[in-house]
């Protein structure tokens, strides 16, 4: 039985390993827990899952496997009915009936099939497959089997107080790839980390003083290196206003993440696209430009370029001369990308829009070809797989 | 021999569990969890608990692994060569051992916390990996093989700056700690200040929960700055009705420097506050 939770685990995508298992399996013939569900669940996921943003898959996972289980020690004791009932519904759909379930229709559909309902149902329902409750093949409540179905709160049993700690799924927000504070950011940049010595003097080498006390006839003879410093240099490139209003907060977090993690770090500014001139100060954007030709020449192509943007835009900003909208630009954003790619061999595009509307937009689509296809999402992921494109 | 909190710790459930689980199989156990909510204390407390000494190894970003298990001081060797001394011919004079060669040749078995393991370079949880799995280490300097000889409790603590190799995840228990929830909290501060007046417990837990949820602040207070705001109330015998939002000139509520440490965070808090005053 403990085989089968194991191998539904992995299932789920949990990185579990043979190890941890039998750790668990050690765990409990040694007695640590006696016999609760609720103690189980913590005793498991202490052996198995090793980091709190896998936390809400697990809760997932372990609600999936054991929810047949838990509700026949609850019915045990005496009254049988509701409980019994409630639980059995959801275990005896067959294969064909989840599959109908799965033609109703796309989101839309069911969010407003889920507005009428609501207003024509009264009272608790159970089953059948139009009314919202529980078990049902209604697209809407919990415990179905509708793959699209919109969840309303899934609650513990009625005869028991507590809600079951895992329907609580109170990790939900440590799941990567949604959230994105600057302590994750911070994380994913640290992958970005070059260590060498330079600079003053003041560690103990050893190997080089055994080396020199040797070749001074035995007497001593100290010799020092520098301490080890993180010594990797990043350009970055913002965009701002317009379309990136959206995502303040979130380049906001990058930003600050950026500036406590790099030591040599220079940020400057640009608007949708980056033509011959950018600025450093967004209050004095006007006033106190700098050309781009001066960066390119003053920072070196040790530096590694991150360009963060949403790359949404007219395709003629990127292509025309005379495209942008804010200035007369004597040659294309093209030309100017390419210097930069010239110069800067390691460089990413980190763009705010999610993933998956990427295709639908046309700038987004010549942006990533004109970066060779390093374009990442602003995620802790696409960050992590930014950084490695970095390296 | 169980862990049940103790007298100035409160426990969760599922941290008990983790405990126990740890002390049973004898498997290090890793703590995770929002800065200030007790993963140093929790070593601590279980030494205290289960009557058993404590080591501590700090961890810092210049922390080798083999400076947990011994040192070897050449340049001193060196030296005394030249010194000529007696001392020199026998290299164990040279050796200092490491927390983790204490922790193991302890008579009894110890309780070993290993602080902070995130702040270390990224290798340095690899380098331990048989250490913690056999607890045992071979110095070859002496050419022996140091075998504890009873297994210490490990207690690891992590703040999550770096992320740790799978290999070392694997050989170790695994548990975060949450933030906890009011009736937590309320049990947390009974137990640190016994005699605490009803009244005012309930205004600065209110006042505390309400800075937590604000949105936006760099660095939400926890748990020990929680404490600290309510020792310094205490000390500066401030009454409940200070605390009570429902007074709009004194809003802000006394001694928000225990709770705020950011100057962004108090800017944006002053600035909350102002407003939510004009709009009265």
């Amino acid at each position: 039985m403990l085989i089968d939770f194991f191998l539904s685990l992995k299932q789920h995508g949990l990185p579990v390993s043979v190890k941890e298992y039998l750790m668990l399996c050690e765990a409990m013939e040694k007695g640590v827990i006696h016999g609760s569900v609720d103690d189980f669940y913590h005793l498991s996921r202490i052996c198995l899952v090793k980091d709190e943003a896998n936390f809400d898959r697990f809760d997932r996972a372990f609600a999936a496997y054991f929810k047949g289980v838990e509700s026949l020690a609850a019915v045990l004791p005496a009254d049988i009915p509701e409980e019994w009932l409630k639980k059995l519904a959801e275990r005896l759909l067959t294969e064909e009936e989840k599959a109908q379930v799965e033609a109703l229709g796309g989101w839309d559909k069911l969010m407003e099939t889920l507005k009428q309902r609501l207003e024509e149902q009264k009272g608790r329902h159970q089953g059948g497959s139009k009314w919202i409750g529980t078990a049902g093949t209604s697209p809407f409540g919990a415990y179905g089997y509708n793959p699209e179905g919109i969840r309303i709160g899934q609650e513990g049993s009625r005869n028991r107080s507590a809600v079951k700690v895992w329907d609580r799924r109170e990790f939900r927000d440590y799941d990567d790839n949604v959230e994105l504070g600057i302590r994750n950011i911070q994380l994913a940049l640290r992958r970005l980390r070059k260590f060498a010595r330079e600079g003053a003097e003041e560690e103990l080498d050893m190997d080089g003083t055994i080396r020199s006390t040797a070749n001074n006839a035995g007497y001593l003879e100290l010799k020092l290196v520098p301490e080890r410093h993180n010594k990797v240099k990043v350009l970055l490139f913002l965009d701002i206003g317009g379309s990136m209003d959206d995502y303040v907060h979130r380049c906001e977090e990058l930003f600050s993440a950026c500036k406590t993690e790099f030591k040599h770090l220079e940020y400057f500014y640009f608007h949708n696209f980056i033509y011959e001139s950018i600025w450093r100060n967004n209050r004095l954007r006007h006033s106190e430009k700098f050309s781009t030709f001066d960066v390119l020449h003053k920072y070196g192509n040790d530096y590694k370029l991150i360009i963060v943007g949403d790359a949404t835009m007219s395709p003629y900003e990127i292509l025309q001369p005379g495209g942008s909208v804010e200035h007369w630009n004597d040659e294309t954003g093209i030309i100017w990308l390419k210097r930069l790619t010239d110069l800067y061999r390691r460089a990413i595009w980190i763009n705010p829009t999610p993933e998956a509307h990427w295709p639908w937009t046309q700038s987004i689509k010549m942006v990533r070809e004109l970066m060779e296809d390093r374009m990442f999402p602003m995620t802790v992921k696409g960050l992590g797989e930014g950084m490695k494109a970095l390296r | 021999m169980k862990f049940t909190g103790s007298q100035n710790y409160i426990a969760t459930d599922d941290l008990k569990l983790a405990v126990n689980a740890a002390v049973t199989l004898q498997r290090p156990l890793l703590i995770k969890g929002e800065p200030g909510t007790g993963k140093t204390m929790l070593a601590e407390e279980v030494a205290a608990a289960l009557g058993k000494p404590l080591l501590q190894w700090h961890i810092k970003s210049t922390t080798k692994a083999q400076q947990g298990l011994y040192e070897y001081d050449a340049v001193s060797r060196l030296r005394d060569s030249q010194l000529g001394e007696e001392k020199v011919k026998d290299i164990k004079n040279y050796i200092s051992k490491g927390t983790m060669w204490r922790a193991f040749e302890a008579d009894e078995q110890v309780v070993l916390l290993i602080d902070e393991i995130d702040k270390a370079d990224i290798e340095f949880p690899n380098d331990l990996l048989r250490e913690l799995d056999r607890m045992e280490f071979y110095c070859y300097e002496t050419r022996e093989t140091v075998v504890a000889k009873h297994r210490p409790i490990i207690f690891i603590t992590s703040n999550n700056e770096k992320e740790l190799p799978d290999a070392f995840l694997r050989r170790c228990f695994f548990h975060y700690i949450r933030f906890p929830d009011r009736n937590t909290m309320q049990q947390i501060v009974d137990v640190h200040f016994p005699g605490l007046k009803k009244a005012l417990l309930k205004e600065a837990m209110e006042v505390f929960f309400d800075i937590r949820e604000m949105p936006g602040l760099k660095k939400k207070p926890s748990t020990s700055e929680l404490l600290d705001w309510i020792k310094l109330l205490v000390a500066e015998d401030i009454p409940p009705e200070a605390l009570k939002s429902g007074d709009t000139n004194k809003l802000i509520p006394p001694m928000y420097g225990a709770l705020l440490k950011n100057e962004q965070d108090v800017h944006l808090f002053e600035k909350l506050v102002f407003l939510a005053k004009r709009n009265r």
